[in-house]
């Protein structure tokens, strides 16, 4: 309840009027949390703003700078999407684990072992090194999702089985997917010594928009690759998933209350360990499309953080999957052309602004805030 | 304080014009509550009628929006629970605010400022004996507060209050957790206090009980007082119960005479564990027939919510078997339970029979979202699931703004009829209906109660488990008693004596025996 300091009633003067929060008594309308998640992005660009004032700086040019940078001219525009493909794709990762309140912080190393998979198929080799280009990405698609998906199903079945924290599990699982790549790349893989396996051949290259250069002079050197092709479908297979049939309506269910769900005869550890396997196969596509669309090599640096970065895209876009794309665009933006303003600094903040002000704007999901007058409300 | 003999008019407490509300709800309207010096006043009403908010207001926890309160022939404006005690009014809870890992004194003196650092627990230990002996509390201070029943629980609860020189104790259905020979040791503490000068508020909505122990009643309806300070011995329980709802309430229910069928339900020396790992049902038997309303009666925590529980399927079972219908459905599946016709009314309508953020529509899907026609291949129908609820919600009469309002804004009445709609509608072959009417107001109780009549007389099995024995006596055609996880034996003749003995632990061979002796 509101009141149960201690207010000792006094005739001091009080101010007339004051804030009162209450629980709200109806939901709130649907244009209600984006606008939240609308909002928490324009707080954490004042915030910005503000700091790179406090720096000297002019934050005017510097968002004019980044906005130039990322969505200016289609050259750019393209890029950002390179970078928003794998950010699309771990976040529809952690969006469909989140949507059964399964905090699966593991898409890092979901991520890197998706990779390893789709690396796997050139290196081992899997496949022949004359092989058609179409079985080359349907191949390292499928081992992408296959060891992105086993990454998930172990911390699943620990979850399941023997009720394993989750958060603990994957987070630790991460440093092992990272210690698991460099082990191929400095010894079994490594390419003359170098921390990277040879580059792949070029008919394992995901098809990139500058390869239609010859028929099209207007995609010459646009760098997006056909990973935003397998980040738009996930996006609405997956919104399917969630929003329509029967697993979804299973996985709100779980989400919302699992003694209910559990009452209503659906297997919580089943779902709890192909939730977790289907989320690790998204953020293992991550890792192929990366491998396969822009680096083709294995080697160390592969993710400045994708998987963390995933967590805030989920939560930024409500865990809906079609928002989830909009929103990786924006974050593809802002880390590739926030390079351009600081390395890490401001776009860093910005993005760890956005992640703070989306859980307090929970709290206005819930409550309802209003001004009264004393004495009246 | 003995030798303070006083004329019974001392008014102690006097609350004037009291207005407090919540959003979207005016709880309390201008409500006067005047409190006499030694007596039991009990305050009646409805759930949601506003008692407990304008106690909550006397003993500190809210404050009022509106209105005066006078304690004492002081003017006073509680701003926490602390300052209410100082003044000499203490509140017991519903829900026991107690350590369980401490004693009985290390719980009374929580939170005071004597003993300062050294606890010198004998000489407390000593003090509070004394005070539980004035007032015939029997408990023992340096008990653990698990290893106390809830009867005991409470006169910890109540000796907290006495402890901190309560005068004015106010009671919030103290008699609801409890086994009717507690009550009746209640009864006598309660006497015991008010004939030493303390007054007592005793908020209730049961009729009987406040006819037998208050001197005088409050009535509140909506928020409202609809009669103050009546004398009880000048009032009928008619009376009450139309002052209470606003109309008159039939206390007779309409039971039609159904022949009972077939056996639908056996259960055959069932054993379980309950959360904790400890042996919960230790070989219960019983049977239910098509067209019956079986009551199993008990003190709560006797492992009804564990019996429930393996008849679904939620809780594995360790010895013995259930059959409905002749199929043995033990440790099987709690889908398999559903197709087969088992329906459950659970307990906790938050936490188990309902998900609080998601829609009436997929709440009242909640079983057949996998069964034609809501689900169509891999996908749910949305459309269909839609007019199914509009359906439910037309004919269970669920007052809600729309099909999409989340379930966590529903009352409880609109939440038990989204419960009752589901399961219902289902056609079960066997209902088990965990209190169904708890916490519920009159209106929606008889509501309830008329449909799981319906459901008897449609021919379907129905396992009625409840604390409340009145509504046991009422429905069912059969009655078991439980205690600790055993079946004290079965009644038809709705003996209350019986009942009352059987819930404390005596074997109904036992009760026969020492009759024909």
């Amino acid at each position: 309840m509101p009141e149960n300091g201690i207010v000792k009633s006094s005739s001091r003067w009080k101010f007339p009027y004051r804030v009162k929060i209450e629980n709200r008594v109806s939901d709130p309308p649907k244009w209600y949390s984006p606008m939240l998640s609308i909002l928490a992005v324009i707080i954490a660009l004042l915030i910005g703003a503000l700091v790179i004032w406090m720096g000297g700086g002019d934050p005017w040019a510097a968002y004019a700078h980044i906005a130039k940078y990322s969505l200016g001219s289609v050259g750019v525009l393209s890029d950002t999407m390179v970078k928003a493909i794998p950010l699309m794709l771990v976040g529809l990762a952690c969006s469909i684990a989140f949507r059964m309140k399964l905090w699966n912080i593991g898409a890092e190393g979901q991520f890197f072992l998706g990779a390893f998979g789709a690396s796997m198929v050139v290196l081992l080799p899997i496949l022949p090194e004359d092989a058609p280009k179409w079985l080359f990405v349907i191949t390292m698609a499928a081992f992408g999702m296959i060891f992105g998906a086993l990454w998930g199903f172990i911390p699943g079945l620990l979850k399941a089985r023997f009720n394993v924290n989750e958060i603990i599990s994957t987070l630790m699982m991460n440093y092992i997917a990272i210690e698991w790549n460099n082990y191929f790349i400095y010894a079994v893989w490594s390419e003359g010594g170098f921390q990277m396996s040879r580059m792949f051949q070029r008919n394992a290259w995901l098809p990139r928009l500058s390869d239609l250069a010859k028929k099209w002079p207007f995609f010459s050197g646009l760098t997006t690759h056909f990973g935003l092709v397998f980040a738009i479908v996930a996006a609405i297979i997956l919104w399917l998933i969630l929003t329509k049939s029967r697993w979804g309506y299973e996985i709100r269910l779980i989400g919302d209350n699992p003694r209910a769900a559990e009452y209503a005869g659906i297997s919580i550890k089943r779902n709890i360990i192909m939730v977790m396997m289907v989320s690790g196969a998204l953020a293992g596509l991550a890792g192929m499309s990366e491998i396969g669309g822009v680096v083709h090599r294995l080697q160390g640096a592969i993710s400045p953080g994708y998987g963390y970065t995933g967590i805030i895209i989920a939560w930024l876009a409500k865990l809906n999957p079609l928002a989830v794309i909009l929103a990786s665009i924006l974050f593809g933006a802002l880390i590739l052309a926030g390079r351009e303003v600081q390395p890490s600094g401001i776009p860093t903040l910005i993005q760890g602004v956005i992640m703070v002000s989306l859980i307090a704007s929970e709290f206005f999901m819930r409550n309802q805030v209003r001004i009264v007058r004393r004495g009246e409300e | 304080m003995a030798q303070e003999i006083t004329p019974p008019i001392e008014k102690v407490v006097s609350m004037r014009g009291i207005i407090k509300r919540f959003p979207g709800v005016l709880a309390n309207d201008q409500v006067d509550f005047d409190l006499r010096k030694g007596e039991v006043h009990a305050l009646l009403g409805e759930n949601g009628a506003g008692k407990s908010t304008l106690m909550n207001v006397l003993a500190g926890l809210y404050r009022a929006d509106g209105g005066s309160i006078n304690v004492f022939g002081k003017q006073v404006d509680f701003g926490s629970p602390r300052e209410a005690i100082e003044a000499g009014i203490g509140m017991v809870h519903q829900h026991f605010m107690l350590v369980p890992s401490q004693s009985v004194t290390e719980n009374i003196l929580l939170g005071l400022d004597e003993p300062r650092f050294r606890m010198k627990l004998s000489k407390y230990n000593h003090k509070i004996a004394q005070i539980a002996e004035q007032y015939g509390l029997h408990v023992d201070p340096e008990a653990k507060v698990w290893q106390l029943s809830v009867g005991e629980q409470q006169r910890v609860e109540i000796l907290k209050m006495l402890y901190r020189g309560t005068n004015v104790l106010i009671m919030d259905e103290p008699t609801a957790v409890l086994a009717p020979s507690e009550i009746e040791e209640l009864f006598i503490t309660l006497k015991s206090m008010t004939d030493q000068g303390k007054s007592i508020v005793f908020i209730s909505h049961k009729l009987q009980e406040v006819m037998e122990i208050s001197d005088r009643v409050t009535v509140l309806q909506k928020g409202r007082v609809t009669s103050s300070g009546l004398n009880t011995k000048d009032v009928t329980r008619a009376d009450l119960a139309r002052l209470m709802v606003g109309r008159e309430v039939v206390f007779r229910i309409d039971k039609k005479a159904v022949q009972a069928g077939e056996l639908v339900l056996k259960v055959n020396q069932l054993e379980s564990f309950n959360d904790k790992g400890i042996q919960a049902l230790n070989g219960v038997s019983l049977n239910v027939r098509e067209g019956e309303i079986v009551g199993l009666a008990g003190v709560a925590g006797n492992g009804q919510n564990e019996l429930a529980e393996t008849l679904v399927g939620l809780r594995p079972i360790t010895n013995g078997t259930v059959i409905v219908n002749g199929k043995d459905v033990t440790n099987k599946p709690v889908k398999l339970g559903i197709r087969h016709g088992i329906s459950l009314i659970p307990a906790d309508r938050t936490k188990v029979g309902t998900s609080p953020n998601l829609s009436i529509t997929d709440n009242v899907i909640m079983k057949n979202y996998d069964q034609n026609p809501i689900s169509r291949g891999w996908r749910v129908n949305a459309s269909e699931a839609g007019k199914y609820a509009t359906e439910l919600k037309e004919s269970y009469d669920i007052i809600v703004p729309s099909i999409n309002t989340s379930v966590r804004l529903l009352s409880g009445g609109n939440l038990q009829k989204v419960i009752l709609a589901r399961e219902i509608s289902s056609e079960p072959k066997l209902m088990i209906a965990v209190q169904p009417t708890r916490g519920l107001d009159v209106g929606a109780i008889e509501g309830v109660q008329k449909l799981l009549l319906e459901q008897r007389e449609t021919g379907a099995a129905v396992l009625l488990i409840s604390e409340e024995l009145e509504e046991l006596l009422s429905l069912s055609d059969r009655l078991y008693v439980i205690y600790e996880g055993q079946i004290m034996g079965e009644l038809s003749d709705g003996d209350i004596n019986k009942i009352g003995q059987m819930m404390t632990g005596t074997r109904l061979e036992q009760i026969t025996e020492a009759g024909d002796n």
